[in-house]
């Protein structure tokens, strides 16, 4: 199978607006909705995942092109991928420690969380199924994670002005951040009329 | 400390400590496939199966698991049980597996199973660690079923692709889209603690 026609500026912009990996994928809902009671968790967890996202995205591209597909080792898939990510999670801790102390303190706790969230093995999946070349791979892990980025920010921002309205005792808190991301994600939807990528 | 009694443990799981109402857990992977009544169940199967054979294998293993590096070692084991339940959809039900996509795989990723290996199956014996794993797979289960009933029937108009309402019903296109699964699950938090907190006044 050859690798979809789509244009790289396209991908980007899909992959942050209309196909948002969390407001229309649901992915990495689970930090998503803990870290975002605050901004500045929101936006440190956001950035690790920009990271994150891109350097997996494309070794784990490189990995099923050259040795995954090449040895039929598909069942194995899943097993790889995640084993990458949290090798690449542990060793990009250690460098950052290494290199820029102060950077550490702001990323290094959101780090191990990376791990299991969702976003990150989901958008190597997707990279997968679709058959992404390896600048698409890129592009797209790249978008995703700043996708991420923004609708975590964004949340976060509404959630400090949330805190001071008045809610009824049993939407507070996950309830109505819920309802919240919903109204986010019809917002988001306003964008897919632009351009769709699936 | 005597393990707990199978009982307490259904109804935690189901009810005073159910994985999404307490503790949003989990809902990445399988909030995605809520649109239609059938990935859910499908899904949701999967995940029970997952849980209940991971707290088991953990609960088995823990011994033997040295505790520095138990969770890439509970990563590996959800991993296995995810590739058998990959495999066997792709074997016998092509046409689901292709419409769940990679939603399947990352029910690897799927909060849930890591929290219940890590805070029951690590610590109790193997036939309670079975049991709480597949009940708290049920709650969670119980959830999106409600979830995907409501978005089915007003989405389409049909349950498991019956059709329950008149054709000059005009479906909700918004139900079939992302936003209406976040909504649906923000009301369900809303009315299931809204019960709690009566019985808690009650009490």
């Amino acid at each position: 199978m050859n690798a979809p026609d789509i244009a790289l500026p396209v991908l980007f912009f899909a992959s942050i607006f209309t196909s948002n990996i969390l407001l229309a994928n649901f992915l990495g809902m689970c930090s998503f909705i803990t870290i975002s009671s605050n901004l500045r968790s929101a936006h440190g967890l956001g950035l690790a995942v920009i990271v994150v996202m891109s350097i997996t995205s494309i070794i784990n591209w490189l990995l099923y092109t050259f040795v995954i597909s090449v040895y039929n080792l598909e069942f194995l898939g899943f097993i790889i991928f995640i084993i990458v990510i949290a090798a690449v999670v542990q060793m990009l801790e250690m460098v950052i420690e290494r290199i820029s102390p102060p950077l550490y303190m702001a990323l290094g706790i959101f780090l191990p969380l990376i791990t299991v969230n969702c976003a990150i093995l989901g958008v190597v999946l997707f990279i997968q199924i679709r058959n992404y070349s390896w600048d698409q791979a890129l592009i797209f892990g790249i978008g995703s994670g700043i996708g991420w980025w923004l609708a975590i920010v964004a949340l976060a921002a509404i959630r400090q002005k949330i805190d001071k309205a008045p809610v009824p005792s049993g939407l507070k808190g996950a309830g109505i951040t819920l309802i919240t991301i919903g109204l986010m994600a019809m917002a988001f939807l306003g964008f897919s009329g632009m351009l769709s990528v699936q | 400390m005597s393990a707990p009694r199978f009982r307490d443990i259904a109804y935690q799981n189901f009810w005073t400590n159910n994985p999404i109402f307490l503790q949003i857990l989990g809902i990445c992977s399988t909030l995605a496939v809520t649109n239609n009544l059938y990935n859910t169940t499908i899904m949701s199967i999967g995940v029970i199966f997952t849980t209940a054979l991971t707290n088991t294998t953990v609960s088995l293993l823990k011994a033997l698991i040295p505790r520095k590096v138990r969770m890439i070692v509970q990563t590996i084991i959800i991993a296995f049980y995810v590739i058998i339940i990959d495999l066997l959809l792709k074997a016998f039900l092509p046409e689901v597996s292709k419409a769940l996509g990679p939603y399947v795989g990352l029910i690897i990723t799927n909060c849930i199973i890591m929290g219940r290996a890590e805070a029951f199956a690590q610590s109790n014996p193997i036939r309670h660690s079975f049991w709480d794993g597949f009940t708290s797979g049920a709650g969670y289960m119980a959830v999106l079923l409600g979830i995907a009933t409501v978005r089915e029937l007003l989405g389409f108009g049909t349950l498991y692709g019956f059709r329950i309402l008149p054709e000059s019903f005009v479906p909700w296109t918004i139900m079939v889209m992302a936003p209406s699964a976040f909504f649906l699950l923000g009301i369900f938090i809303w009315i299931a603690k809204s019960v709690m907190n009566r019985k808690e006044k009650k009490a």
